[in-house]
């Protein structure tokens, strides 16, 4: 993990709520993906997702920004509900920023471009403020050199951490990494989670599917472990990992740190 | 037993490659002669290019350019290469380049269409090479320089040639300070061009755009309230309605308060290249945004949308262009209301367009779908709509893909605009060369105007052609 000590000072966990699900059911034609969620969110606070793949644990923060629709249930994002209003969902997507297995950045605009694009855009930030906010964002993921290269040119380490500060420069009180390093060389993988820890350290509110056990148990104040589409067992990462209850986890857990 | 420890202590530097593996002899042995069954090819292949040119030859060399007839020209290469002997009789170009070019259009009035032509690559331009002033200046100085000179040629009235050379003179010093503003000629350049050609008031075409002006300022007006869907098509309708039925109206009261414009030209007076391009680049500029619309229309989440978009895609690819034409010559004026008098090159530019739009729109559908489902998501994901992710994220990387096949169905197009000659329109191909080898004079040739008439499509095509590969070398970003 990070060579310097992780500063737990500044991540505090506040008593607002950030995300408020319940009840929430979603179905992929018959296929029940997700079975009665229930979860709350406070500001500040870092929880990593972990399951067998095919557990649901992407679909279940693609609803939180709606890239999946759920079916029944409710999903409440900083207060706003998530319906078939699409104010509400372009409202929402615009609080939270997203980070995907695959990066996908958008290979026809540079580095800069791809970070200004959503804030004068959508946030009508002038196009000079728009570039030194990138600017900012891309010093602090450690790639301003970067910044006129197009997203085929970098590592599959530099284009996550691009899309990091993509995904920052809208300003967002939350972020959802849905896999953040499964696509990379092991590398790569370090220098992606050493910016995730910085940005939990400044005490951004994140969920993060991954198997990064070891980002876990450093940064995570809460891990979920979920599997068939169902919350099966949470707790704070050190008795999750000490002392998992459910036999499920038990047997997770054995195989991702058995060797 | 071998020792299984070895270290390296000192890394090689790179070395030149032996002989065989450069140089003449390494490609001729690699492309021309690799293996006996390849050397015979190439043999065999040597002989046929020998007796092609061998047994063209004569026919080129002996061409004639200089006579009154086609029996003049026969013995003019008897005469000079020995009787049987053939040659080539160019002497029918030279006496009828010009129906080629023009039809019928009035002889005293060809500077208009030569006008209108060299301005289409003024307007062309900011779109063809946006924002680079060099190219844009080279392109509006070789401008200038043509119409300098062919409009002398023309015999134009001494107006016209002063006005466009300030005309591009001026476009000439705009793109020095603002490049991107060259945009606005591009925008009205439709209804000069049509002023140009066909005549008439002055007020023809500036009410004909005042449509695109009330089209605009409606979506601007409603957008706020409506949402950009519901807007632009109030927009559409309300242009529609000022284009059916004040236009006429507006035009003529305006036309009998202040005079003032070109003689009249009719469509049946236009005819060969003058025809073609003016049908092609018509298409060509109005296809390519009609398929996008349909393209997404195919895609959309909108049943009803998407019906539509479908229906009207598979029904006008699956019927052959010449019904389409056919239907534009005889079958719209039973359609439309009695008295109207709907131009025949104006219908066949509208079913021409229609027909091109329904290809493009599932050459640009194929773009689409190659484009990874992340990147929809990545729009999705921050907060971009619709319409800003399609036209920011979708399309500029779905069209880059389609650059080739987009471009084949252009030439496709153009080339399709010689099938006019089958509503009676006179098309470079069949309709001019069939007048032209009516006239006794010129009775039995045949090489001659086809070779002629292909060598100028082949020169349009490839320039398109090389364009597209141009355009894709420069909008490559992905380094694959």
């Amino acid at each position: 993990m990070s060579e310097h000590a992780i500063d737990r000072s500044k991540m505090k966990v506040s008593d607002e709520v950030a995300i408020q699900i319940s009840a929430m059911n979603k179905w992929y034609g018959t296929f029940h993906v997700l079975r009665d969620i229930n979860m709350t969110v406070q500001r500040g606070e870092r929880i990593v997702i972990c399951g067998p793949s095919g557990s649901g644990k992407s679909t279940l923060i693609r609803c939180i920004n709606r890239l999946e629709e759920h079916q029944q249930g409710q999903i409440v994002v900083d207060g706003t509900e998530l319906t078939n209003d699409l104010k509400n969902i372009d409202k929402v997507r615009s609080e939270v920023g997203m980070v995907f297995q695959h990066f996908n950045l958008f290979p026809h605009l540079t580095i800069l471009e791809n970070c200004t694009l959503a804030p004068i855009w959508v946030r009508k930030v002038p196009k000079k403020e728009a570039e030194e906010t990138a600017m900012h964002f891309l010093r602090k993921v450690k790639i301003p050199e970067q910044a006129n290269k197009y997203p085929g040119q970098l590592s599959g380490g530099q284009q996550q951490r691009v899309a990091i500060a993509r995904s920052l420069c809208m300003r967002p009180r939350i972020m959802l990494f849905d896999e953040p390093t499964s696509a990379l060389d092991p590398e790569m993988i370090k220098e992606v989670l050493d910016t995730m820890i910085e940005l939990a350290e400044e005490g951004m509110t994140m969920l993060c599917v991954t198997h990064e056990m070891g980002f876990a148990q450093a940064v995570a104040n809460r891990v979920i472990f979920m599997d068939q589409g169902q919350i099966v067992e949470q707790n704070e990462p050190k008795e999750f990992f000490n002392n998992p209850k459910s036999e499920r986890t038990k047997l997770f857990l054995s195989q991702i740190l058995g060797h | 037993m071998a020792n299984a420890s070895y270290v390296r202590d000192q890394m090689l530097p790179p070395q030149a490659p032996p002989v065989s593996e450069a140089g003449v002899v390494k490609w001729l042995r690699e492309n021309l002669f690799s293996g006996w069954f390849n050397t015979i090819l190439t043999l065999v292949g040597v002989v046929v290019i020998y007796w092609l040119v061998v047994s063209a030859l004569p026919w080129w060399l002996n061409s004639v350019w200089n006579a009154e007839s086609l029996s003049q020209c026969r013995e003019i290469v008897a005469a000079t290469a020995g009787e049987g002997a053939t040659g080539a009789c160019w002497a029918m170009i030279r006496e009828r380049w010009h129906q080629f070019i023009f039809g019928f259009y009035p002889p005293e009035l060809w500077w208009r269409p030569v006008m209108a032509f060299g301005l289409l690559f003024a307007a062309m331009a900011p779109v063809l090479f946006a924002g680079q002033k060099k190219n844009l200046t080279l392109i509006l100085g070789a401008v200038g320089l043509f119409l300098l000179v062919t409009l002398g040629l023309a015999g134009a009235p001494m107006g016209g040639w002063i006005a466009s050379l300030v005309l591009v003179g001026g476009l000439i010093a705009l793109v020095q300070v603002m490049p991107g503003r060259l945009l606005w000629f591009t925008a009205i350049y439709p209804a000069l061009c049509f002023w140009l050609l066909w005549g008439g008031s002055v007020w023809t075409p500036i009410v004909a755009m005042l449509g695109f002006v009330v089209m605009g300022g409606a979506y601007l007006a409603l957008v706020g309230r409506l949402g950009p869907t519901a807007s632009a098509l109030i927009g559409v309708f309300l242009a529609v309605f000022w284009w059916l039925f004040l236009d006429i109206p507006i035009t003529t009261a305006l036309a009998s308060m202040i005079g003032g414009g070109l003689d009249q030209v009719d469509s049946d007076q236009f005819g060969g290249f003058l025809l073609a391009i003016t049908i092609g680049v018509t298409a060509i500029t109005f296809s390519l945004p009609i398929g996008i619309l349909l393209a997404l229309g195919r895609q959309s989440d909108m049943l009803i949308v998407k019906t539509l978009c479908v229906g009207f895609i598979e029904f006008i690819r699956g019927v052959p262009l010449i019904t389409l034409l056919f239907t534009a010559s005889l079958l719209l004026q039973y359609f439309l209301p009695p008295g109207t008098n709907f131009d025949i090159i104006l219908r066949v530019i509208i079913l021409v367009t229609l027909f091109a739009a329904a290809y493009l729109a599932e050459v640009i559908r194929g773009g689409l779908a190659a484009l990874p489902r992340g990147q929809y998501e990545a729009a999705d994901a921050l907060g971009l709509d619709y319409w800003r992710a399609q036209r920011l994220i979708i399309l500029p990387q779905a069209l880059k893909i389609s650059i080739p096949a987009i471009v084949s169905t252009f030439i496709g197009l153009f080339k399709d605009t010689t099938l006019v000659a089958f509503v009676g329109l006179m098309d470079p191909l069949k309709g001019v060369t069939q007048i032209v080898r009516a006239d006794i004079d010129w009775k039995g040739i045949y090489w001659e105007p086809y070779i002629f008439v292909g060598a100028i499509f082949f020169v349009i095509c490839f320039g398109m052609s090389r364009y597209s590969m141009y355009l894709e070398r420069k909008l490559k970003t992905d380094h694959r």
